[in-house]
Formats: structure tokens, C-alpha cells, sequence
């Protein structure tokens, strides 16, 4: 049975719709990821799991009872959540040790009980030697720790992790991903996180849900999100890409200086006329000679536009020949190419993705 | 539908009543007096609509010379203010000027008086006669008598402003703290002297301000009550106030008073409305940008006319009249002068510990005041919250602070008028108790409670309360464990903030005490005719001491402006 299920949620904001039909199901255990632009409508989302905003419709339900729902939304502290806020919500006034130990406290439990359990927790985050320490005596990344060790400690139902990672510098930040998600192969708790930054997500998600103004656009374990997206909007959010238009010509697909019969793409459904195709920059290779391409394989001639060094990689601009189109490809370092050489560029036609035309 | 109830009921959340509540209060705090206030100018005790009272209370030339000569007080002190509180303001915040720190410490002295105490003390230096400036008049020009008489109209006006100059001072100054220099340089550069440049660049970027505070300073004079009673009575004229009071004298006229507050009700609402249009106003980018680097001004060889213009305002308003005060409340007859045989402790040990009278009125004074503060300070809690965590609808919210706030625009003299009309029959016959003086207070504060409340509120990141919320604490556990720790600081110093103003009120007061209940400040009032001066500064040094001290902890929780800064203001 689902953890937590969202039918047709939706929450709007005066005249304003924040989320729009929402559908979701968490199975227990699962680690999802909410993943899009700001405003785009996932931490109302969160917060309304949490049960800090009602729906305007649609239902939430955990473990197959209704918690949310328009006319009535069971609060907050009823839930059996926990959450991870982006200021942390560390309180000042309490030290580590009853930072970590106040859920525990609320519930009732004993405490030599609670001094066990917030000492257990403590190692686990690293934390052991600050347990009497003041919120304002820590670190960003400590007061990150905190946080987490107070939402995990209590054994939650589902776990909600607001951008948890936007405050701290980059190198925390990397390091506090593979923390999270160490934690959660760990404790194995139900969680949803919400960021902006697709690594994030990649790293630590089983499943990410990508959304743009208060929709969904595409839910796919990560591998699925980058390879195979299903919209523009994701193929453009998650990483780099080359959009690329052609045109239905009999059993092939005409695109600017190539063509690609029909029955090596892979479609949702039967192409249309006009066809958007979506191939990421790692998945195009530069050469000097013509390669013999072979089967799945497109090889077109173009010359080299414009071109970056950014040392882990070249970041180059092909322009196909007789054809507008450019072309964004990654080479590795070692494969230099001059501008305005002429060069051939080799599509793996198994990495075109076909965008559906919305 | 049982089932639906009962998931409602769980669902609800708990706090909910509390807000239903604070809500309930505000209405007999706010709404109710207000409205009876209108009620009464316009019913017969039988409850049938007349306007009899209105012709009462402007049918006679005598009544209109009252609001005649409030308006005149209002704009000759309002005028005054700005004479002492620009020129203060410009040379403590922009000028090398020596001695700051003095002029500072007198301001807040300044602020520290009560003004009806100042009025006593100006009895003592300028009375017809017998009063110390008269004496050295006298006594220097060889004349019969002297030419000051302090129950006049000008009497007044200096007076009035001597109080009321504090606001225009910290207006000005906050306008100019925020004026950066690179603004004058502008202008220097372009070839403007140091005079052209004040005039033309300075003065016009901290007008907005200036203008804000000469309001706030008519409306001050014209709603003061203290100081007109015992100097205008004597002088044998009235203004709004004055003649209020009058229509209260056995029996009271509450419909004639309801009446004739009107104007004054009026008046305060609409100038209030201009000054908040004013200061929000966007067109003078100085006010509300950041100050960039900032250089006094140089003054050269004008720098000791400057200070000595600054202490000779502090004189007027704080060294002379606390001077004589201390004098009286020490000698053992005022009149025989300053030596040492005329110094005693017996005025101040008889009001302190022997005269009953004067003994339960400082116990009262504390008692009301510390109540009206911590109703005024919860009641702003609650709806202060309510709003800022938008437990309610956006507009409702805003009607509830609207609500709250009403208060600061309502003479003092106007509310007791409501709460009279409002409370002293059935079902809430509160006259006569201590508690009408209490919610009076409360009412008269609660804007200042609201103001620094909201400003608690603000500065906690709701995110810590979703926190303990999440974790299966209710909003109250919320409040208990996080918000109430972090805002300790900041309650204190409001709570004092609140107590100041409530320990020294007379307006309201002197409407609604009884004979069981008087307050330090309605007893110097009514002993004021009996000609006691060493009673009269006794009881003033005793409201000083307990200000000064309340003062100095407020330092220490909130740092040396809090008394000083805008908002309090």
C-alpha cells in the first residue's frame, strides 16, 4: 500500500494557482524528489503535506486516511511528520542536545530514554561532542546537521525536507547530499525533498517529480528524468541540451542536414508532422574523418563555430553544414578542434529523444 | 453529519479561540467606547435622537473662544517646537558642536518630565509675583514688580513646547541621521556654501519629517490636558479640554462633553491621516535609502553660539523647572529660597509614608499602570500574532490592526469621555472601580504595545515555530517553548515602554478616577489649588524617580534609544 498519496491536489492563492492537479503516491520507504524552478509551486506543495496550508481541492491521504482535504486539514502536529526547514528552524534558545530531544519530549518519552536516543542520533550525524552547545556557537553545515538529526530522531511517518541544502557554500553542499542520502538508506524513512538543484535530486532520489508552474511535468527515476525526458521544459531544466525540429517525410524524419528513419525513434505514440527532438551534448562526438557510422548512427558534416575551454571539458558550437542548425557538443580536453574547421559530427541516434509538441 | 463535526472539531485548530477572544476584548476596549462616545453626543438618557447637546456646547461664545484658543495654542506651541527641536536636532546629528552628550541627556530629561510637573515648575519660576524670575527681576531692575505671568496664553504656548519639542527633536533627527553627506557634497561641489547648501539641500530633504512632527505636536497641544487646567484656570480662560473637564464638574454632562469632543476628534483623525500620507510618501529617496558616508559639518567659530542656543532651550524646559521643583520638594517653605536651614526631608517622608492619601495613590500609580501594561502588552501579543502569521484573512487582518491602533489617534481626554458614556451602567458598570482606569490605560497604550509587539513578532522566523509544530507540538507548546523565550527581551522593554506613559497619564484619568482610586498624576492635579508647592514637587520627584528607574532598566534590555527612537515617539 502507498505511504502517501496526493489525488488532484491543488491550491490556489487568491486568483493566483500555485499547484494544479497534483497526483503523487509515496510507497513506504521511498525517497522522492520535487524538483523545479522557484515558484514553481513545490515547497506550497510540501507545506501542504505538512499540513501548514489547506488544499483549495483534492485530498492527502497517509497510510489510507484522509489528512487533507478542502473543507477540513488536520494540523500539523498531528501528523507524525517531521521537516527540515531551509532557515534549519533550529531554536536558539535550546541546546543541541534539546534541539534534537524535543520531539521526543513531546511524545512522552521517558527521559533516560530520550538521553539514549538523542546520543544515538547525535553519533550518527557526527555530532557527539557539541551535544551541550547553543545553536549560535555552530556551523551552517553543523546547524544543518541538527536539523537533520532532530527530524529523523522521532522516527517520523514521512519526512519533508524544504530545500534543506540552499543556505550552505558549495562544498557542504555536495557533501551533505551523500549525508542525506546515507541517512536514509539508514533509517529507510518515507521521504520527500524539495530543491532547486537538480544534482540534489539526482543524488539522492529514488524518483523526482520535475515541475514547472504548479504542474507536473514528468515523474522518473533519475537516470529517466535526463535520458528519456518527456517535455521540453524538462529536457531544457535538467542539464544542457540541442533542441533540434524535423519533419515527417514518408517512413524517415527530415531534421536540418540529417534524417532518421522513422522506426529508430523511440515515440510516445505515432509522430506527428513536426517533430521535436531533444540530444544531449554528451551524446554527440566530434571527428576529422568521416566515421563508418554503422547502424543507429548519423553521421553529418559541419564546421566548428565556437568553442570553450572550461578544463574538465570542451564546450563546443558545431553548425551543421547547409543547414541554420548549431549544435552544442561536450568533447573531453584532448579533442581540440580550431574554429571554422571542418569537422563531422557522429549522433547516436539511440540518444534522441522525442519531446511531445505542447 | 456527526462524523463531519467531529473531524471539523479535530481538525480545528485549538488556538483559534484565543484569537475569538482577543477579538472580544478589542471590542469593549476599542470599538465600544467609540461608539457610545458618538451615541451620547447624539441620544437622550430615554434613548431618543437630539441634538440638543450640540447646541449646548456651541451655543455659547464662550465655548467657541475654547476651540479658539485650542487651535491657537496648538499652532504657536507647534511653531515654538520647531524653533527649539530643529536647530537641536541639526547640531546633534550633523555638526562637530560641543557638548552633545549634555544637550542629549537633557532632551531625555525633557522627556522624562511630566509636562504637567514642568507646568508646576514654571508656576514656581514664572508666577505673577512670587516667582523666582520675578524675584531676580525685581531684585535686578529695582521695578515693583515683575512682568512675567506665566497663566497666560503665551505662558502656555512656552510651556506646551518645552514638553512637546522632544517629538519634533527626534523626528528631525532620524530624518537627518539618514541624510548622507554625498548629498551636501553634491552641492558643495557645485559651488554652494555651507548655509546655501542646509537651506536648499538639507532642510528640504528632512521637510517631509518636519512637517510629520510639527502635526504630531499641534495635535500633542491641543489634546494636553495637564497643563492648560493649571495654568489656563487660573489665567481665567479655557480651551477644548479645559472646557471638557468643566462639562464633568457636578453633574457631569456627558452628552454635552460627547459633543463638544467632536472637533477635537475630528481634527486629530484627519491631521493624522495627512501626516501618515506624508511620511509615506515616496518622492524623497533620503528618507527611505541607505546613508552613505557621513561628516559633520564643520562650525568653526559658530560653534559656541550653537551650544549656547541648545542649553539655553534645555534651561527653559529642564534645568530651570527641575531645579525649582527640587527646591520645593526639599525646602521646608519654598518662598524662604535655597540655604541649608530651609532644607528638610519632611515633605517627601509625609508623602511617602505618612499621608494616606498620597501613599495609596503611588501604590495605585504602580498597580494600574503594571496592569494596564500587561493587558495592553498581551492583547497587542495575541493580535500582533493573529495578523503576522496570517491566522486570518489578509483583510481581516488588517481591519484588526486598523482596530488596535485607533487608540493613538484619540485624544486622551476623548477616550475617557467614551469609556464614561460606555461604562458606567449596567452590564459593565465599571466606574467607580479601579478597573476603567486600568482598561483606559490599557486602551490609551495598546497602539505603543501593538507597535513594538508587531515588531517582536516580525523578527522570529515563523519557521521556527512550523518546526516544533511538525514535531507534534501545538501552536501553544510553540509559543511556550520558542517564541516566549526569544521575545523576553524584547516584551520587557515594550512592557516598559507602556508602564512610562501609564504611571504619568491624567487625561484619561482625571475623567474616570473616584475618590478610592486617584493616581500619583490626578493628585498633584487636585492638590495643585491648595497653593502646596512642596506637596506638589514631592509627588513630582516621586513620578521622576519611578520613570528614571524604569529608564535605566529599559538601557539595559534595550539599548540607550529605545525612549528616543520613532516608533516610541
Amino acid at each position: 500500500m502507498s505511504k502517501l498519496v496526493l489525488r488532484n491536489v491543488s491550491r490556489s492563492f487568491g486568483n493566483a494557482a500555485a499547484v494544479e492537479d497534483f497526483t503523487l503516491s509515496l510507497q513506504e520507504g521511498e525517497f522522492v524528489s520535487l524538483l523545479g524552478p522557484s515558484g514553481c509551486g513545490k515547497t506550497t506543495t510540501l507545506r501542504m503535506i505538512a499540513g501548514f496550508i489547506a488544499p483549495s481541492t483534492g485530498t492527502i491521504e497517509l497510510d489510507g486516511k484522509v489528512i487533507s482535504s478542502p473543507a477540513s486539514s488536520l494540523p500539523p502536529e498531528q501528523r507524525q511528520m517531521s521537516m527540515i526547514f531551509q532557515s534549519y528552524a533550529i531554536w536558539p534558545n535550546m541546546t543541541v542536545a534539546e534541539n534534537v530531544g524535543f520531539g521526543l519530549k513531546i511524545r512522552k518519552v521517558r527521559p533516560d530514554e530520550i538521553r539514549r536516543r538523542v546520543g544515538e542520533i547525535l553519533d550518527t550525524v557526527q555530532l557527539g561532542a557539541l551535544r551541550e552547545r547553543y545553536p549560535a556557537e555552530l556551523s551552517g553545515g553543523q546547524q544543518q546537521r541538527v536539523a537533520l538529526a532532530r527530524a529523523i530522531v522521532v522516527k517520523p511517518a514521512v519526512l519533508l525536507l524544504d530545500e534543506p541544502l540552499s543556505n550552505l557554500d558549495a562544498n557542504l553542499r555536495e557533501e551533505m547530499r551523500f549525508e542525506i542520502r546515507r541517512l536514509h538508506d539508514e533509517f529507510r524513512i518515507t521521504t520527500l525533498y524539495v530543491t532547486h538543484d537538480q544534482a540534489e535530486a539526482m543524488i539522492t532520489s529514488d524518483r523526482i517529480v520535475v515541475m514547472s508552474k504548479g504542474r507536473i511535468e514528468q515523474i522518473d527515476a533519475p537516470y529517466a528524468v535526463y535520458g528519456r525526458p518527456r517535455t521540453r521544459f524538462v529536457a531544457g531544466f535538467i542539464g544542457r541540451t540541442n533542441f533540434v525540429e524535423g519533419r515527417l517525410a514518408g517512413d524517415a524524419v527530415q531534421f536540418p542536414g540529417f534524417r532518421v528513419p522513422k522506426s529508430a525513434l523511440e515515440a510516445h505514440g505515432a509522430l506527428a508532422d513536426e517533430v521535436l527532438i531533444s540530444v544531449r551534448p554528451q551524446s554527440i562526438q566530434l571527428a576529422r574523418q568521416q566515421s563508418l557510422g554503422g547502424a543507429g548512427h548519423c553521421c553529418v558534416p559541419a564546421r566548428v563555430a565556437l568553442r570553450a575551454y572550461l578544463g574538465e571539458y570542451w564546450d563546443y558550437q558545431v553548425e551543421l553544414s547547409g543547414a541554420k542548425q548549431r549544435l552544442r557538443v561536450t568533447a573531453r580536453p584532448q579533442e581540440v578542434f580550431e574554429v571554422g574547421e571542418p569537422v563531422w559530427v557522429d549522433v547516436d541516434v539511440a540518444q534522441l529523444v522525442v519531446i511531445g509538441t505542447d | 453529519m456527526r462524523g463531519d463535526f467531529a473531524q471539523w472539531w479535530r481538525h480545528r485548530d485549538k488556538s483559534f479561540w484565543v484569537w475569538l477572544l482577543a477579538v472580544a476584548v478589542l471590542l469593549v476596549l476599542v470599538i465600544n467606547p467609540l461608539l457610545r462616545l458618538v451615541l451620547a453626543s447624539f441620544q437622550q438618557p430615554n434613548g431618543t435622537f437630539t441634538l440638543a447637546y450640540y447646541a449646548a456646547a456651541y451655543g455659547r461664545v464662550r465655548h467657541l473662544d475654547a476651540l479658539i484658543n485650542s487651535l491657537v495654542l496648538g499652532a504657536s506651541a507647534a511653531t515654538l517646537c520647531l524653533a527649539f527641536g530643529l536647530p537641536l536636532a541639526w547640531a546633534l546629528s550633523r555638526t562637530d558642536m560641543p557638548g552633545k552628550g549634555l544637550v542629549w541627556v537633557s532632551i531625555l530629561g525633557t522627556f522624562i518630565i511630566p509636562p504637567y510637573l514642568g507646568a508646576v515648575g514654571w508656576m514656581l519660576l514664572a508666577g505673577p509675583n512670587a516667582g523666582w524670575l520675578n524675584r531676580a527681576f525685581v531684585a535686578l531692575a529695582g521695578t515693583d514688580a515683575g512682568p512675567f505671568n506665566i497663566y497666560s496664553m503665551p505662558g502656555l504656548v512656552l510651556v506646551t513646547a518645552c514638553y512637546s519639542f522632544p517629538y519634533v527633536f527626534v523626528f528631525a533627527k532620524s530624518a537627518l541621521d539618514l541624510l548622507s553627506s554625498e548629498m551636501e557634497d553634491a552641492a558643495n561641489i557645485l559651488g554652494a556654501g555651507t548655509l546655501r547648501t542646509t537651506l536648499s539641500i538639507t532642510l528640504p530633504l528632512v521637510l517631509p519629517a518636519i512637517v510629520a512632527a510639527f502635526i504630531l505636536v499641534f495635535l500633542e497641544a491641543i489634546a494636553l490636558f495637564g497643563t492648560p487646567a493649571l495654568l489656563a484656570l487660573p489665567g481665567r480662560f479655557h480651551v477644548v479640554t479645559t472646557q471638557l473637564w468643566q462639562f464633568f464638574e457636578h453633574p457631569p454632562r456627558v452628552g454635552v462633553a460627547a459633543a463638544f469632543a467632536m472637533p477635537l476628534l475630528c481634527i486629530t483623525v484627519l491631521l493624522f491621516w495627512v501626516q501618515h500620507r506624508i511620511t509615506r510618501r515616496k518622492g524623497y529617496v533620503a528618507l527611505t535609502g541607505k546613508g552613505g558616508e557621513r561628516r559633520p559639518v564643520r562650525l568653526g567659530r559658530w560653534k559656541w553660539p550653537l551650544l549656547g542656543y541648545c542649553l539655553a532651550v534645555c534651561m527653559l524646559s529642564f534645568f530651570l523647572p527641575m531645579v525649582v521643583i527640587c527646591q520645593a520638594a526639599f525646602a521646608k517653605a519654598w518662598g524662604r529660597g535655597f540655604s541649608l536651614d530651609n532644607l528638610t526631608l519632611r515633605n517627601l517622608h509625609f508623602t511617602l509614608f505618612e499621608n494616606s492619601l498620597t501613599r495609596n495613590a503611588t501604590l495605585h500609580t504602580f498597580l494600574y499602570g503594571g496592569a494596564a501594561a500587561v493587558i495592553a502588552l498581551a492583547l497587542a501579543l495575541c493580535l500582533a500574532y493573529v495578523v503576522h502569521r496570517q491566522l486570518v484573512s489578509r483583510r481581516l487582518g488588517d481591519v484588526l490592526s486598523f482596530v488596535t491602533m485607533a487608540p493613538f489617534v484619540i485624544p486622551g481626554i476623548v477616550l475617557a469621555i467614551g469609556f464614561y458614556a460606555a461604562y458606567t451602567q449596567p452590564p459593565l458598570a465599571l466606574y467607580g472601580t479601579a478597573w476603567i482606569l486600568i482598561l483606559a490605560f490599557a486602551t490609551r497604550f495598546l497602539p505603543i504595545a501593538y507597535a513594538n509587539s508587531a515588531a517582536a513578532i516580525r523578527s522570529i522566523n515563523p519557521e521556527l515555530e512550523d518546526a516544533v509544530r511538525i514535531l507534534g507540538g501545538t501552536r501553544f507548546t510553540a509559543i511556550r517553548h520558542v517564541v516566549a523565550p526569544l521575545l523576553k527581551r524584547s516584551l520587557a522593554g515594550a512592557f516598559i515602554v507602556v508602564f512610562i506613559p501609564a504611571t504619568r497619564e491624567l487625561s484619561a484619568a482625571i475623567f474616570l478616577y473616584s475618590t478610592n482610586t486617584q493616581v500619583l498624576s490626578v493628585l498633584l492635579f487636585d492638590k495643585s489649588d491648595e497653593g502646596n508647592f512642596e506637596m506638589l514637587a514631592s509627588i513630582g520627584l516621586i513620578l521622576v524617580f519611578i520613570t528614571v528607574v524604569l529608564i535605566l532598566a529599559g538601557f539595559r534590555l534595550m539599548g540607550r534609544d529605545f525612549m528616543l527612537r520613532r516608533t516610541a515617539a
